[in-house]
């Protein structure tokens, strides 16, 4: 009897062992940026090397997290590899929810990836995730229009400088808003973004005992002078735009500049979908006058094996493929430099084609530039940037923006959406524990 | 003289009618017509009705981006398998309550309304647990059987009040002649309620096509449906209007098709009872 | 009439489907109870398998006491109401109007009836994406063809403009119940009401009303059972902000964006009383009116 179970079990295992060097389906999720959807149009290439067959599970950003960490959380298994982010890898790894990337390949490479980015996808030096392309934030602005203005953008500006430039580059009769903004509501959204601007004018989310820092007049300070530019120049309805809504308002010419992610430039620059590509150029994102901290992030769409998959393997075949300098050519080859992924790689941008595409160089210093581990002026218990690393991060802050957007959308007024904030993070962080 | 006023009424409603009902399905015909038109005409100002140059740019690039027919296979299979196999089970329940009813009937139909009243996302957890537990995640089955019983409620009462609106008489005669009770139900009851099946099938298959909380939670590649298909276009990047409305059109289309084939069927049964 | 025999048989025919619901009630709702009684974080490892602490009322007092809890009984109820009022009065209007002689009948009924086909989540990302965008929305640019300045929907009218997308999905439902109510009730006695001159008004407050009134219960019962419910709307369109976070909303934050399933149950004990509450008061004006 005991035998019998014993040689079952081993021909069980010595079919999935067979079966993992044979051909597998991996199903993945991910998110429909562009450049996954770009990714998803090479599967071929994937297969024809390796055999294995990919299901893709395309989800847009807010149902996939909710999505994957359904998922995690409760060791589900439907996902052979999930796409997530600089957020959720740290915390996930630190739980035993990855399967460690401690054995890639040599070919791989695994120290050409940007140190900022591998120190950010990883849990006590450990690599959890591959990242698939990174970015930080900058400023997009228009060429054309900050010359009309008179204006010269220096490479360094600072707040006070976009916002008279945004006045002057405002025309309101034609639909043209000196500056557009993030300021919908969710973390990963508007909050990602009030969070940095906060960065850069000195505030901060939490001091060293997990207190809220709302009530400080760094935070009032910051928000005001987002709100009080963003009804000199900002676009109607600002309060609901996202990273989306603003790249579309740039690519029709509606916005004078754009603070935002590093990978919008190559589309604001790609001619098929923009109608401003050659007028564009690119700056550090800015801080306060006699502040030390910009306000620029660090983020990376990764990708990540949930531990208890039967097909690690083929899964770990497939993220060295995507992730790999060999992808990064087969799309220079068949679009062009402009439109590889960006921010992962340090050879990337050693590479002297790529360097001659216009938004690298800013894109490499803007990443540089972030520093996780020192996010503000004052200390702070966490590490992060546009985010705290704490598992109740998420919730917070998407709480916190909320109230922040109802302020935007003129339905309160800063002070009682800072007051609010102030005790929804204080009133959370006691729930889980911290204070 | 009053045939005159009567026509010009005739007009006047006829007019006002179709004003209406314009009004009401214009954000559908929008959409189809925008699904037609380039990404920049999609957005122009001012809008363009209809002399733009149309194009199938967005239904291919949508299909190449997404395999449609599986998505659609999977709604098609969802929808309608928990349909019949709410009716099924819903077919005998209803028969009982209409003709053997007692002091509780009412109060059990209620209750069955009131089990729809949970908040779906607060058993998220407990019934992911338990797909898990029983090997059902992102499977067909798993959702036909969660949708069932989300509709089956709505399928019984649909029936019941159904039901009772024929008469009693002509079962008890078929029971005189000798027939048993699953004769009863098969071959004279279900013949009679034919049409008000057929509405409880076409509308709860609406309901459960239309169904878009479990049918994503619980799923991943296998058994994901029309409601999954969407949610990968709902913010791409740039310009999207025309993609986004060529997708809605997708997803929309065969049950507007569908809906409008047996409009008459569906709304003769729809009164839940409502008219006496 | 109905024996003894009958009334086994009658039983055991109700039997699989009294059976399934009481599943599908009973267990997610014991689960439900056993978590909002625990502490149970995922994302800070809980997990059954390692046993969830016990912390007794501490979820529900925190849910309650949270600054959102009030104002998302307020939004949920404002949404329910708003939108049964809107399909109800439209509803009957529209009725009356499709029941008058006209060309084409068919053909506007099939018009009319399109927006209950749409998927949720379709028509919230038509409504907000086409229609509501304050700058490339159509009613934008309609407000600005009168030289308006264009409406910001989403985020300066968010509930009214909810209200409108979730009415527009449910006026087709209301108005085909309310049809075909309409078209049983007596012709006789409304052209008897007309020869004796009662005018319009009267006419239809005193005969076709009343007449209505089975229909309109039923129209109350149906939706508001769908409306507790109401999700997609409101995740595609603001995501809970602008004062449009509803109790069923609150709680999908509480569980799956804090990942706090202790907390968010005890949420989902709170919605269950409240559809009771609902439940047994629609029950007593429903029960009423379905007799006979």
């Amino acid at each position: 009897m005991k035998l019998a179970n014993v040689l079952r079990a081993a021909t069980a295992m010595s079919v999935i062992t067979t079966c993992a060097a044979y051909a597998e389906t991996l199903t993945i999720a991910t998110v429909n940026n562009g450049d996954m959807i770009r990714m998803q149009g090479y599967t071929e290439d994937f297969t024809a090397k390796t055999g294995h067959e990919v299901e893709w599970v395309t989800l847009e950003e807010n149902v996939l997290r909710q999505r994957v960490t359904t998922d995690i959380t409760t060791k589900g298994g439907a996902f052979d590899i999930m796409t997530i982010g600089m957020y959720e890898t740290p915390i996930w790894g630190a739980n035993g929810w990855l399967v460690p990337l401690d054995d890639l390949s040599a070919e791989y490479d695994v120290d050409d990836i940007l140190p900022a980015m591998r120190a950010g996808l990883s849990h006590e030096g450990t690599l959890f995730a591959a990242p698939f392309y990174g970015e930080s934030s900058m400023i997009m602005y228009r060429t054309d229009l900050m010359e009309a203005a008179g204006l010269e953008m220096p490479d360094a500006p600072t707040w006070q400088f976009i916002r008279e430039a945004a006045a002057a580059m405002t025309d309101r009769d034609n639909e043209i808003n000196g500056i557009c903004l993030r300021g919908k509501a969710g973390w990963g959204e508007g909050g990602a973004f009030i969070t940095v601007t906060g960065n850069s004018f000195g505030a901060r989310w939490f001091d060293e005992d997990w207190n809220a820092q709302f009530d400080q007049p760094e935070w009032a300070e910051a928000l005001n002078f987002y709100v009080g530019m963003m009804e000199e120049s900002g676009p109607p309805g600002y309060a609901t735009n996202g990273f989306n809504e603003n790249l579309s308002l740039f690519q029709q010419g509606k916005c004078g500049m754009w603070i935002d992610a590093t990978v919008a430039a190559s589309f604001v620059t790609n001619p098929d979908d923009s109608t401003v590509a050659d007028k564009v150029g690119f700056a550090l994102a800015p801080n306060s006058e006699g502040v030390d901290k910009k306000s620029n992030w660090l983020w990376a769409w990764a990708l990540a094996i949930p531990a208890g998959t039967q097909k690690a393997d083929a899964a770990k075949e497939f993220i060295e493929w995507a992730t790999s300098k060999e992808y990064i050519e087969l799309v220079a080859g068949n679009e062009g430099w402009a439109n590889v992924p960006p921010g992962a790689r340090t050879s990337l941008y050693e590479n002297e084609n790529y360097q001659s595409v216009p938004f690298a160089k800013m894109t490499l210093d803007s990443i540089q530039a972030a520093d996780p581990t020192n996010p503000t002026v004052k200390p702070v218990p966490y590490v992060g940037i546009q985010f705290v690393a704490i598992p109740e991060f998420a919730g917070i802050a998407t709480e916190v923006s909320q109230e922040f957007s109802a302020a935007y959308a003129g339905q309160q007024s800063v002070e009682e959406a800072l007051e609010k904030a102030q005790a929804i993070t204080n009133d959370a962080m006691e729930a889980a524990g911290y204070r | 003289m009053a045939r005159a006023a009567t026509s010009q009424r005739k007009v006047l409603n006829t007019a006002l009618a179709w004003a209406v009902g314009f009004l009401i399905f214009f954000p559908i015909l929008w959409t189809i017509l925008t699904s037609f038109k380039t990404e920049a005409q999609a957005i122009a100002s001012p809008p363009i009705f209809l002399n733009f140059d149309w194009t199938l740019e967005n239904y291919a690039v949508v299909q190449e981006r997404s395999n449609y027919m599986r998505f659609l296979w999977n709604s098609i299979i969802i929808a309608g398998g928990s349909t019949i196999l709410g009716t099924i089970i819903a077919i005998p329940a209803a028969w009982s309550m209409a003709f053997v009813p007692s002091k509780r009937t009412k109060d059990i139909l209620l209750w069955m309304l009131s089990t729809k009243m949970l908040p779906a996302v607060g058993v998220l957890y407990p019934i992911y647990l338990l797909f898990i537990k029983m090997g059902l995640l992102d499977s067909r089955a798993g959702l036909v059987i969660v949708l069932m019983l989300i509709n089956l409620p709505i399928i019984v009462w649909m029936l019941y009040t159904y039901f009772r609106e024929i008469p009693g008489e002509i079962l008890e005669a078929a029971r005189m002649d000798g027939a048993t009770l699953k004769d009863e139900i098969l071959y004279v009851l279900t013949p009679m309620a034919i049409p008000g099946i057929a509405s409880t099938l076409l509308l709860n298959f609406i309901l459960a096509w239309n169904e878009a909380f479990w049918t994503l939670n619980l799923t991943a590649a296998n058994a994901a449906p029309l409601t999954a298909f969407i949610a990968s276009y709902s913010s791409p990047e740039g310009l999207f209007y025309a993609k986004l409305s060529a997708a809605s059109t997708m997803a929309i289309a065969p049950i507007l098709i569908l809906g409008w084939f047996s409009q008459k069927q569906l709304v003769r049964g729809l009164t839940f009872g409502a008219v006496k | 009439m109905a024996t003894q025999h009958s009334r086994s048989a009658a039983r055991l025919m109700m039997a699989p489907a009294v059976i399934l619901l009481l599943g599908w009630m009973l267990v997610p709702l014991t689960m439900t109870l056993f978590f909002s009684f625990k502490k149970y974080l995922p994302l800070r490892g809980d997990s059954m398998a390692n046993g969830l602490e016990w912390v007794g009322f501490d979820n529900y007092v925190r849910f309650v006491s949270s600054s959102s809890f009030w104002p998302s009984i307020q939004a949920t109820l404002i949404i329910v109401g708003g939108v049964l009022a809107i399909t109800i009065v439209l509803g009957v209007l529209l009725a009356i109007l499709l029941d008058q002689p006209m060309w084409g009948q068919g053909i506007v009924r099939i018009l009319v009836i399109a927006p209950f086909f749409v998927m949720p989540t379709v028509s919230a990302l038509v409504w907000k994406n086409m229609f509501m965008d304050p700058v490339n929305g159509l009613l934008a640019h309609l407000w600005r063809a009168f030289g308006a300045e264009p409406v910001q929907w989403l985020s300066q009218a968010s509930l009214p403009s909810l209200i409108m997308i979730v009415s527009w999905q449910w006026l087709p439902f209301a108005t085909l119940i309310l049809l075909t109510a309409i078209q049983s009730l007596d012709s006789e006695q409304l052209e008897a009401a007309e020869m004796d001159g009662a005018p319009v008004l009267k006419r239809f407050w005193f005969i076709v009303l009343p007449h209505l009134s089975r229909a309109i219960t039923i129209v109350i019962l149906i939706q508001t059972i769908f409306l507790l419910a109401l999700f997609a709307e409101i995740f595609v369109t603001t995501g809970g902000a602008f004062g449009t976070k509803t109790l069923s909303y609150l709680i999908f934050q509480r569980v799956l964006e804090s990942q706090n399933v202790g907390l968010g149950s005890a949420g989902g004990v709170y919605a269950i009383i409240l559809a009771n509450i609902v439940a047994i008061f629609l029950m007593r004006i429903v029960g009423k009116n379905l007799d006979a």
